[in-house]
């Protein structure tokens, strides 16, 4: 067994493949650079994440798997997961090593691991398309705080870039420090600090809010109250719909949080 | 003036909460002119604490109405605050919850105040205005009000992604008991209006590109259950016939909520049969997705629905000729009636068996609800068993297998078969 490190980019994860193609190492224990602790019994491999080498891969998946399955992938990856990694890098040199077509053969390991937790990537990214709420503030951006299980914004940008394309706004990931900016041409990374330590509701707080603001979160809270039907309540459904941890993000949740 | 609009808001919410639709999906608008909004996803962006979906901002435009069905909170003879909305301040509601991605567009109706096209009228401008003025794409669900007249009917079609009209009670008996002033005759010629010009338009931009969009998510319709005693039976009877004949995209089952102490319908405090309702929409889904003729599951001799099982392995327990169903030759059509299997499993078992013969374990990770679907099926190490068990048998094992799930609450929300 071959330890490679890489950088836990997508690029690197895609050079790692390609290297291993190079040295025919079919036996890989992938490891995230800031977790490896050097084991001095194993060969280790340093990837240098390499722009080129990505992107022959990137091709070659799209040849061999299909551009869903393709698409699939990069989702997967998305989960930022230890494991995955290890499962993407055998599901390529798999897909790779098969003729065309097995990149949907669910009966092989890593072709379920890479659907399956797709698919949960997936889900969180219909979620933050669901439960982001923007704030308007009083020059006009629309703003939103997250905090979502998985990487999506990159999955998300052009739903919200195609839907709200003539108002300003932002989406900021809090957990990994970074945020989407949308300025009615483009969409940009932006990283600027939200005041690390302080909770979303005391950032907030420092962003002078649209005069309509409040108005529009009440009428939306109690909207919320009157659409419910009480003679039905099914609490279980209720919070398997809408899992506790999102309740913070959603304007007509946040009262209940308190109680 | 903020007072005024916030109790608008819970009255003519309040009242609009019954029509149970809340879909968003269907249609595919597109943001072209950098405007707001698109239609295509169809999101839920939150869920009631009864567990239904949130989607769209559904409110009365009026709930003052000049007619009295019995099963209506809005009736005229109930003594209730009644409140109207301006069209400004519908579209205003609108574009502002859309804006901070509360909900995905406006589901509006309204009591008929006046009379029919006074009310369609109003309800026109409010599309009118948004789609026009405010360059607004996202999803427009348009009760139709039952008697308003053709032209503004096809009009507001022009520019909502989604018209409706309620059929209420599941025959015309029950509705003439409950509502004389309406009629199932009336349903279908509202809903036929719509449906010949849909065709038409269609036809048209076969051969004109530029033909504009015509109702894009079609028609659906909603029957109130367990107000009249029909059986299900009657229920999907008809649901079945307006598909049919209407090519509707959905028909909407409500569980009936009393509402007034009406001595012709169930007296209030009675609990609402969601599990009925839900059977209903299992059903509904058998004929829509899984390709069931609506007598195979509810006939003469079987008019009523089971409420302990679900109507699929009902189905299967009552034609044992047609199991087991050997998985790795099958055909789709058959490996989709097996009981535990669901469309999304069902299509994995097609993809997954060109690579190989089929095991217990690869079809436990595709997603079948193995422990109900193992009696109806074999596939490559499945036990050889010397006889089949008795339907009757193989029900108390089912249902003893899997207590929790039909011991527990029911929901509207479908469970996959
Ligand atoms: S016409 Fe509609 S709003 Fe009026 S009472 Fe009948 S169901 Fe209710």
């Amino acid at each position: 067994m071959v330890i490679y490190v890489f950088d836990g980019t997508f690029s690197g994860l895609l050079t790692a493949v390609f290297e291993s193609f190079g040295r025919k190492h079919r036996q890989v224990k992938l490891v995230c650079g800031e977790h490896f602790e050097q084991d001095m019994f194993s060969e280790t491999v340093r990837v240098t994440a390499d722009k080129a080498k990505a992107e022959r891969v990137w091709e070659g998946l799209k040849t061999k798997g299909g551009k869903d399955a393709r698409k699939q992938f990069y989702s997967a990856f998305l989960s930022e997961s230890a494991e995955i990694f290890q499962h993407l890098f055998d599901y390529a040199l798999y897909v790779f090593n098969q003729p065309a077509g097995y990149a949907n053969n669910f009966g092989n390991s890593h072709v379920l691991a890479v659907s399956q937790m797709a698919q949960k990537v997936h889900r969180e990214k219909h979620r933050m398309e669901a439960f982001i709420r923007f704030q308007k503030s009083g020059n006009g951006l629309f703003f939103a705080v997250v905090s979502p299980d998985y990487n999506v914004l990159p999955l998300i940008l052009k739903h919200f870039k195609d839907r709200y394309a003539d108002q300003v706004w932002v989406i900021y990931d809090e957990r990994r420090k970074y945020g989407i900016h949308y300025d009615l041409h483009h969409v940009h990374e932006v990283t600027f600090d939200f005041k690390p330590e302080a909770s979303p509701e005391q950032s907030q707080v420092t962003i002078a809010m649209d005069e309509k603001e409040e108005l529009y979160t009440t009428l939306w809270k109690e909207y919320f109250k009157s659409t419910n039907i009480k003679e039905r309540k099914n609490m279980k459904l209720h919070i398997q719909h809408v899992p506790k941890r999102y309740w913070r993000y959603l304007v007509e949740k946040e009262d209940d949080l308190r109680v | 003036m903020s007072e005024r609009i916030r109790e608008k808001l819970q009255i003519l919410a309040d009242a609009a909460k019954y029509d149970v639709s809340c879909s968003s999906s269907g249609s595919d608008r597109k943001n072209t002119s950098k405007g707001i909004g698109d239609t295509g996803s169809g999101i839920c962006h939150s869920y009631t604490e009864d567990g239904r979906c949130v989607s769209l901002l559904k409110i009365l435009l009026t709930n003052h109405c000049i007619y009295d069905c019995a099963f209506c909170v809005s009736r005229s003879s109930n003594d209730i605050k009644r409140a109207a909305f301006t069209v400004e301040e519908v579209v205003e509601l609108t574009m502002n919850f859309y804006r901070r991605n509360y909900i995905e567009g406006l589901f509006l109706s309204s009591g008929i105040f006046k009379n029919a096209d006074f009310t369609m009228e109003r309800m026109l401008k409010i599309v009118k205005k948004l789609r026009l003025e405010e360059n607004f794409n996202g999803y427009i669900h348009l009760k139709t009000i039952p008697g308003a007249s053709e032209e503004m009917v096809t009009e507001a079609g022009l520019y909502a992604d989604r018209m409706s009209i309620n059929l209420e009670m599941p025959t015309e008996l029950g509705l003439k008991m409950l509502a004389p002033e309406k009629s199932h005759e009336e349903v279908k010629k509202e809903l036929g209006v719509i449906r010949n010009k849909f065709i038409q338009y269609a036809d048209e931009k076969k051969i004109i590109k530029s033909v504009p969009k015509f109702v894009p998510a079609g028609q659906s319709t909603q029957m109130v259950v367990g107000a009249t005693p029909e059986s299900d039976k009657d229920i999907m009877g008809t649901a079945d016939a307006y598909y049919k004949a209407f090519s509707l995209k959905r028909v909407y089952y409500s569980a009936y909520i009393p509402i007034s102490h009406d001595s012709r319908m169930p007296v209030i405090g009675t609990q609402p049969s969601l599990i009925r309702e839900n059977r209903l929409y299992q059903t509904d889904w058998l004929m829509r997705f899984y390709k069931f003729d609506v007598k195979e599951i509810l006939n003469d001799q079987h008019p009523h629905l089971d409420m302990e099982i679900d109507p699929k392995l009902s189905w299967a327990l009552r034609n044992p000729q047609a199991f087991p169903v050997d998985i790795n030759t099958a055909d789709y059509a058959m490996i989709l009636r097996v009981p535990g299997i669901g469309l999304r499993s069902a299509q994995k078992v097609i993809a997954a068996r060109q690579y190989g013969k089929l095991h217990i374990y690869q079809l436990k990770n595709l997603g079948i609800s193995y422990n109900k679907a193992q009696y109806f099926i074999r596939c490559a190490d499945s036990p050889f068993q010397l006889n089949e068990k008795e339907p009757h048998v193989l029900r108390r094992m089912i249902l003893q297998n899997s207590k929790s799930k039909y011991a527990r609450q029911p929901t509207n929300q479908l469970s996959l078969f």
